[in-house]
C-alpha cells in the first residue's frame, strides 16, 4: 500500500487544460458549467464501433487517461445507449453492424447527439463503400459533428464532442 | 519436423524469414495436415482464391520455416476438411465458404461465419467489385447457437454492441447461477471487405490498407505486407530501414502491453493501474508522434523502407525514454505482484492448460503464457533480430496472471531491444524507391506482432493485386477464449477477455 501511495505522489497530477473549441478559451470550470447549463447533468456518451480497425478506439480510450481526464470535465462513457446523451460512432458502417447501429440510435433518448469519429466515419475512409460496407456514418444515422483523422488524436475527438454540444444548443451566454 | 523431410517440390520465396511454396493434390493435402499435426507443426493460416480455377491454400509453421501449400480445385467447389487435424482451421474454412463458395468436405461445422445474410453480394471474392447497393441488402440470417440444456441453465446474450469502448462481436453465455457452462462466440460484425478492397488498390499504396487491418497492430501488418511485396518484386531493403522497422515493431509491442496491463488492472477493480499505465502509454504515443509522425506509427513503414529517417537527437530521446519507462514499469510490477486483492483475481482465472493450447493451436503472447514457446524473433531471427538474441517470455500457468507476467517480461525485453537498436542503427538510406510492378509475382510476409504471428500472402497479376490475404493470430486464439472461461464466473469474463485482448477487426477483415 505504501508503494502504491508513493507512486501516486511521484507521478503527480499531469492533467492538461482542455482544447479551445470554436475559438473559445478552454477553461475547465467553464466547460463544466456549460455542459451543466445545456444538459443539466454530466454528458453521457455511448461509444459504438460500427466497423473500425480499432485505431479510433485506442484514441478514444486515451481520453480517459490522466492527461485528458475527460471525466474531470463532466463527460463520461456509459454502458448503455439508454443512459446516453451522445453516440460516438467509429468506422465505416459495415452492413453486418448497420442494424445494431440503428437500434442503438433508436434506444438513445434526446438530445441524441451523434459524433462520427475518424476518416472512415466521415467518408468511409480507405475502406469506402462496398458489398460489406455502407461507408460513412451519415449514410445510416444523422450526424451532428464529424471528426476527421486516421485516427484523430484525443484532443481533436474532445473538440468534436464539445462542438457537438455547443452547436446543437448554441454557444454559452457569455460568448453570444 | 522440417520442410525438407516432407518430400515436396517446394520453391523458396525471397523473404527474410524462410518461406517455401509447394503444390499438392487432394490426397497430399490431407496426409500433410495429418503428418504435421502429429509432428507439432502449426497451422498459421488457411485461405482460398480464384486464379483461373479455384484454389485453396494453407500456411504451416515448421521448425525450419513456413510452408505455403496450394491445392488447385479447378471448377470444383469443395476440398477435404483439415479441421480434424487442426481445429483452428474450422472458422477459416467457414470464412472461405462465405467469401468464395469453396466448402470443406466433411467439416463438422458448416454454419456461415462472416456472412450474416446482409451483404449486397454473395461470395464476394469470386467476382470483380460492383457498384455497391444502397440501403439495407436483406435480413440478418438466424444463427444456430449450440443450446445447453439442463436444470437451471439459462443464456445471456451479449453484443454485438458491448458495454465498453471495444469492438463489436456477439457472445452467448450458457450459465448456471453465475458459473459459465459454455461460451459461444459469433464474430464477423466488422467485416468490411478488406480482402476485396486490396484488389482495387495499387500494390505500392496498399500498405496503408494493410496497416488498417487491425489498428493496434498497424506496424506488424504494414511490415508483413511490405515484406510480401518486396519479396515478390525482389527488392532489397536498406539495413537502416530494417532496423527502424524492428524498432517500431518493438515500440508497438510496448505500447500495447502498457495499455493492456493498465486495462487488466482496471477490470480487476484496481483503477490505480489504469491511471498509471495509461499515463505511460500516452507519453509513449506522444513520442511516437514526434519521432515517427504518428501516434500509432501508421503509414510509417512503406514499400522499400520507412517513410522517414530518425536523427541522432531523436535516438538519444528514444533511449532515454526506455530508461524512464523501465524504472516505472518495474515499480508498478512490484505493486501488482504484492497486491493481494489483485492477485486473487488474476491467479487461476481463465486458465488454458499447455496441453489444450497445443492441441487447439493457441499462438502468440497467449500461447507463450500456456507453454507454447513459438516466437518468430527467436525461431527464425531475421535481420535485425539475428544479432539481438531475443529472450522469449514463457509460462506454463496459462491463467490471467501468466498473461500479465508474460506481458511484463516482454515489455522489458522490448525496451532492451529498442535501446540496442537505437544505439547501433546502421548508417545509410532508409528507403529504396520501388518501380510499380508490371508482371506476375507472388510474395509472403511473416512478422511477430505484439499479439502473435502476422502473415500476409500476396499474388500480383499483370502488376495489380490479384489476391492479398492477411492473417491475424486472433483467428487461432478466439476459440481458446471459449475454453478459458468454462467454469469461471460471468463477472470474470471481461478480465479474461482483456487478458487475451484479441482483435475483432483483424479476424473479421
Amino acid at each position: 500500500m505504501f508503494k502504491l501511495v508513493q507512486q501516486i505522489a511521484r507521478a503527480g497530477i499531469c492533467t492538461e487544460p482542455p482544447p479551445e473549441v470554436d475559438g473559445l478559451e478552454p477553461i475547465t470550470s467553464e466547460i463544466h458549467a456549460e455542459i451543466l447549463a445545456i444538459l443539466g447533468q454530466a454528458l453521457a456518451i455511448r461509444q459504438v464501433d460500427a466497423g473500425s480497425c480499432n485505431g479510433c478506439e485506442l484514441e478514444i480510450h486515451a481520453l480517459n487517461n490522466p492527461y485528458y481526464n475527460l471525466e474531470g470535465l463532466g463527460i463520461k462513457f456509459v454502458a448503455s445507449p439508454r443512459h446516453a446523451d451522445m453516440l460516438l460512432v467509429t468506422g465505416p458502417v459495415t452492413r453486418n453492424m448497420e442494424l445494431a447501429l440503428r437500434r442503438t440510435y433508436d434506444a438513445t433518448p434526446a438530445p441524441k447527439l451523434v459524433v462520427a469519429i475518424g476518416d472512415c466515419g466521415c467518408t468511409g475512409g480507405i475502406f469506402g463503400e462496398g458489398y460489406a460496407s455502407r461507408g460513412r456514418v451519415a449514410n445510416v444515422i444523422p450526424v451532428d459533428v464529424a471528426v476527421p483523422g486516421c485516427p484523430p488524436p484525443p484532443l481533436q475527438i474532445m473538440r468534436g464532442i464539445l462542438a457537438a454540444v455547443r452547436r446543437r444548443h448554441g454557444p454559452p451566454a457569455a460568448a453570444r | 519436423m522440417r520442410v525438407e523431410q516432407l518430400n515436396l517440390a517446394a520453391a523458396a520465396l525471397a523473404t527474410p524469414l524462410p518461406i517455401r511454396r509447394a503444390e499438392v493434390d487432394a490426397g497430399r493435402w490431407v496426409s500433410l495436415a495429418a503428418e504435421l499435426a502429429a509432428a507439432e507443426g502449426r497451422l498459421v493460416s488457411l485461405w482460398g482464391s480464384i486464379d483461373g480455377g479455384a484454389r485453396i491454400s494453407a500456411a504451416y509453421a515448421l521448425s525450419d520455416g513456413l510452408l505455403w501449400v496450394d491445392l488447385a480445385l479447378g471448377a470444383a467447389t469443395s476440398y477435404p476438411d483439415i479441421a480434424t487435424h487442426f481445429p483452428a482451421a474450422a472458422r477459416m474454412q467457414r470464412a472461405t465458404a462465405d467469401l468464395l463458395g469453396l466448402r470443406a468436405q466433411g467439416a463438422g461445422d458448416s454454419r456461415p461465419w462472416l456472412d450474416h445474410g446482409v451483404w449486397s453480394e454473395q461470395q464476394p471474392l469470386r467476382r470483380a467489385p460492383a457498384q455497391p447497393v444502397d440501403g439495407s441488402a436483406g435480413e440478418h440470417s438466424d444463427y444456430a447457437f449450440v443450446q445447453v440444456e439442463g436444470d437451471g441453465v439459462h443464456e445471456i446474450p451479449v453484443g454485438p454492441v458491448h458495454a465498453g469502448i471495444i469492438e463489436p462481436g456477439h457472445f452467448r453465455f450458457s450459465i448456471v447461477g453465475e458459473k459459465v457452462l459454455r461460451l459461444e462466440e459469433r464474430l464477423g460484425y466488422v467485416h468490411k471487405g478488406i480482402e476485396r478492397r486490396f484488389t482495387e488498390l495499387a500494390p505500392l499504396d496498399a500498405h496503408r490498407l494493410a496497416g488498417r487491418v487491425s489498428g493496434d497492430s498497424t506496424v506488424a501488418f504494414a511490415w508483413a505486407y511490405c515484406m510480401a511485396l518486396e519479396s515478390a518484386l525482389g527488392i532489397e531493403v536498406p539495413a537502416r530501414a530494417s532496423w527502424l522497422r524492428a524498432l517500431m515493431l518493438e515500440r508497438e509491442r510496448v505500447a500495447n502491453h502498457l495499455g493492456d496491463l493498465g486495462a487488466i488492472g482496471n477490470d480487476a477493480a484496481l483503477a490505480f493501474g489504469q491511471a498509471q499505465f495509461s499515463r505511460l502509454r500516452e507519453d509513449w504515443q506522444r513520442e511516437s508522434m514526434s519521432v515517427f509522425g504518428h501516434r500509432l506509427m501508421m503509414d510509417a513503414i512503406v514499400p522499400g523502407g520507412t517513410a522517414r529517417d530518425v536523427d541522432a537527437a531523436a535516438l538519444v530521446r528514444l533511449h532515454a525514454s526506455c530508461d524512464r519507462v523501465e524504472s516505472q514499469v518495474r515499480t508498478l510490477r512490484t505493486i501488482y505482484d504484492e497486491h493481494a486483492g489483485l492477485q486473487d483475481r488474476l491467479i487461476g482465472t481463465g486458465r488454458v492448460t499447455p496441453e489444450l493450447a497445443r492441441r487447439l493451436g493457441l499462438t502468440g503472447l497467449a500461447g507463450r503464457s500456456s507453454g507454447q514457446a513459438g516466437d518468430l524473433r527467436c525461431d527464425h531471427a531475421w535481420p535485425p533480430y539475428d544479432g539481438l538474441r531475443v529472450t522469449r517470455a514463457a509460462s506454463n500457468q496459462g491463467d490471467v496472471a501468466a498473461r500479465v507476467a508474460v506481458r511484463f517480461d516482454e515489455a522489458h525485453e522490448s525496451l532492451r531491444l529498442i535501446r540496442a537498436l537505437a544505439g547501433a542503427l546502421p548508417a545509410g538510406a532508409v528507403r529504396v524507391d520501388p518501380a510499380p510492378p508490371t508482371g506476375n509475382a507472388c510474395g509472403a510476409g511473416w512478422v511477430e506482432g505484439w499479439r502473435g504471428e502476422v502473415f500476409v500472402a500476396l499474388e500480383l497479376h499483370a502488376g495489380a493485386i490479384a489476391r492479398c490475404h492477411c492473417h491475424d493470430p486472433s483467428w487461432q486464439n478466439w476459440p481458446l477464449l471459449e475454453h478459458a472461461v468454462i467454469g469461471n464466473i460471468v463477472p470474470d469474463f471481461p478480465l479474461i477477455n482483456k487478458s487475451f485482448n484479441l482483435s475483432y477487426s483483424g479476424q473479421d477483415l
